[in-house]
């Protein structure tokens, strides 16, 4: 066990997928000789050689595409997207071929590969390097999405991620990637991709987030819970699939629910969260399903940032007039 | 460009294939003429979906199956059915594909070639993938994308080309000029001299070559092939050749392209000249080329009963090919859907 950060979580996590199975392949842009632009890949070229830890030409859509390709021929590969923002020249990579050629091919030929990207906004950073457009991934069928929001989750779910038959886009809170230390232990193990993660047990209200913005929603719920509210905080951990039973039983249980993302609203995947707690939990619901969101905006530059992003009191807010209803 | 049978039937050069090597390609190409017109005819019968026909392509298509060996990898299109079968693909498998049937996308094992790039251009890149995992998986595998002139516009040629030259990877491109993306001239679609030309700006060597003489394409990509095997790194091989009919079943090539330039094309069939230069080597007869088109035409026959054959395809298949095994929400879907 040592003590790791998020981002020191997914270094420790590559580098024993490097260790335990030579199958597994690193390719992106700056990966290599100075360890990615958040210096997640940091040392792994100086410890598993520049024929395992690849430097890439700036080319998104190549380093999928051929990703891709060396999936297929039966290696692990593990491609790093800068950020977000700029995973879209891959999206038809990913769309078109990623998701598609198990489906294709019947089965024949399969692509178990690792997109990593990391996303979110909050360090004031340029345009295009704050996006939360996660659901335009979580609506491709043929891929899963998989987001941590702990450093021991991160170690577990990226492993998970790397063995798992089927491709999966892996999002990174860039927000989180050094802000808690927390223990990890550091024999293999994995995360199961799919369930919830209880983050906190409560009886009055349910809190459900994912990525970043599961420190706002935790930061919310103990304040609420100092007011006397039973709060109870689902990180999601796996957009594609949702655990819909996970989510399901909390709502039954609680009978109030706000989804909280940094993303804007509309066609959110809060959106696509209450239509599951309504068609499967309507009569146990004791108020409405709220959403505190991103809005339906640009993700703004460093000195409206703070207009943006969900705060503590917006959650606390929303979840008080959902308790009084 | 590099030519070695003249329209005619006359050897340009030395032939460095025997004649038995040329009555097998020549076989080859006439089995899948017969396949393509066996396509366009069951389209019309309303037994498959829109086709894409291939005719005026076989020797660029036959000419660089024959040079690979029957493991390397190959990524093509939907107008490559002679590439793909002759790389191991079956006919029934391409007709299921055509009937609209995933399985039809399903190969042996032991055949390395993908099922056919829908989209334009977005294939090329997994060859450099494919071909790259050979080579550091330590093996003399190679792979081959082929893509048509229109597919040479599009952003991600130019990421796969700059990829395989940067990495070195066993990766043949072999582009068909056929002179049309759907209705847009190769005049229009760039205005580099050639195709081959743009290997350059990579690093990389390019050729051009007669993409309707089948000894010719299967000489270049023999060597462009051994040159990768051992090695060499990657190549650009642009094979000239026409589309001598639409685009697809849905399309009527009338409205935009010149009936005289396609009578000329005509007359550089890529059967035809193979067929007057097995003549006048005595290698060919009218009782073979008869023997030739029964065989090919039951060989066809026999894979369209296959493909006709396959049981119904279940709600269960539809979404079991999703993932290796169903996310519970596909498990719910499939409950809704009936099963």
């Amino acid at each position: 066990m040592s003590e790791l950060t998020l981002a020191q979580s997914l270094n420790g996590a590559l580098a024993t997928a490097l260790e335990s199975d030579e199958r597994v392949v690193l390719l992106g842009e700056d990966i290599g000789r100075t360890g990615g632009v958040f210096r997640i890949t940091d040392g792994l070229r100086d410890r598993y050689g520049a024929g395992r830890v690849f430097d890439t030409p700036v080319a998104e859509s190549g380093i999928v595409g051929a990703a891709f390709g060396m999936a297929i021929a039966g290696l692990r590969p593990v491609a790093e997207i800068q950020f977000l923002g700029f995973s879209y020249p891959a999206y038809d990579q990913i769309i078109n071929h990623v998701a598609r050629i198990r489906n294709r091919s019947n089965h024949r030929f399969t692509a178990p590969m690792v997109i990593r990207i990391p996303f979110g906004g909050g360090i004031g950073a340029a345009e295009h390097h704050s996006e939360s457009t996660e659901a335009i991934y979580a609506h491709i069928p043929g891929v899963k999405v998989v987001v941590p929001s702990t450093p021991a989750d991160a170690r577990g779910l990226l492993l998970a991620s790397i063995e798992d038959p089927d491709p999966v886009v892996f999002l990174e809170p860039i927000r989180l990637y050094r802000a808690v230390k927390e223990e990890v232990p550091e024999l293999y193990y994995t995360t199961e991709i799919g369930p919830v993660r209880v983050e906190r047990e409560g009886n009055d209200i349910t809190l459900i987030s994912w990525g970043a913005m599961i420190k706002e929603t935790r930061a919310a719920a103990s304040i609420l819970e100092e007011t006397g509210a039973s709060v109870e905080v689902l990180d999601l951990r796996t957009l594609s699939p949702l655990d819909h039973e996970g989510i399901l039983s909390s709502a039954v249980k609680t009978g109030r629910v706000v989804v909280v993302h940094e993303a804007p609203r509309t066609a959110g995947l809060g959106a696509e969260i209450a239509a599951i707690i309504h068609e499967g939990a309507l009569y146990s619901l004791l108020a409405p399903v709220r959403r505190v969101t991103g809005w339906d905006t640009i993700f703004p530059l460093k000195r409206s940032e703070a207009h943006y992003l969900p705060s503590v009191d917006r959650i606390v807010m929303a979840a008080q007039e959902v308790l009084e209803a | 460009m590099f030519s070695l049978i003249n329209p005619d039937g006359t050897v340009r050069d030395r032939l460095p294939l025997t004649l038995e090597e040329m009555r097998g390609l020549y076989a080859d190409m006439v089995e899948a003429r017969t396949y393509d017109h066996k396509c366009i005819a069951m389209q019309r019968q309303g037994r498959l979906a829109t086709y894409a026909p291939f005719e005026g392509q076989e020797a660029a298509q036959i000419g660089a199956a024959s040079a690979l060996r029957p493991d390397d990898w190959v990524a093509g299109t939907y107008r490559d059915a002679a590439l793909m079968w002759r790389a191991g693909y079956g006919w029934h498998l391409l007709i299921a594909g055509r009937t609209g049937d995933e399985r039809g996308g399903a190969p042996p094992e032991e055949v390395n070639v993908l099922p056919p790039s829908i989209t334009v251009g977005g294939h090329m890149i997994h060859a450099v993938g494919l071909a790259w995992a050979e080579s550091l998986e330590g093996t003399d595998r190679i792979a081959l994308t082929s893509f048509g002139d229109g597919a040479t516009s599009e952003g991600d040629f130019h990421e796969a080309m700059n990829f395989a030259a940067v990495f070195n990877t066993p990766t043949v491109f072999l582009c068909q000029n056929n002179g049309f993306a759907i209705s847009y001239p190769r005049s229009e679609q760039t205005l580099s001299e050639s195709i081959a030309i743009k290997a350059e700006g990579y690093g990389l060597p390019g050729v051009q070559v007669d993409g309707n003489d089948v000894a010719a394409v299967a000489t270049v990509v023999r060597e462009a092939a051994d040159v990768a095997r051992r090695g060499g790194g990657p190549s650009l091989i642009e094979a000239v050749t026409y589309r001598m009919g639409p685009h697809t079943t849905a399309d009527d090539p009338g409205r935009y392209r010149d009936e005289d330039e396609a009578a000329e094309w005509r007359e550089r069939d890529p059967l035809q000249r193979v067929r007057l230069l097995l003549e006048r080597a005595g290698g060919w007869t009218p009782e073979w080329q008869e023997e030739l088109e029964v065989t090919a035409s039951k060989r066809i026959e026999y894979a369209v009963t296959e493909a006709e054959a396959l049981p119904e395809p279940t709600v269960a298949e539809m979404f079991g090919r999703m993932y290796e095994a169903p996310t519970g929400p596909l498990r719910e879907q499939m409950k809704e859907a009936g099963q």
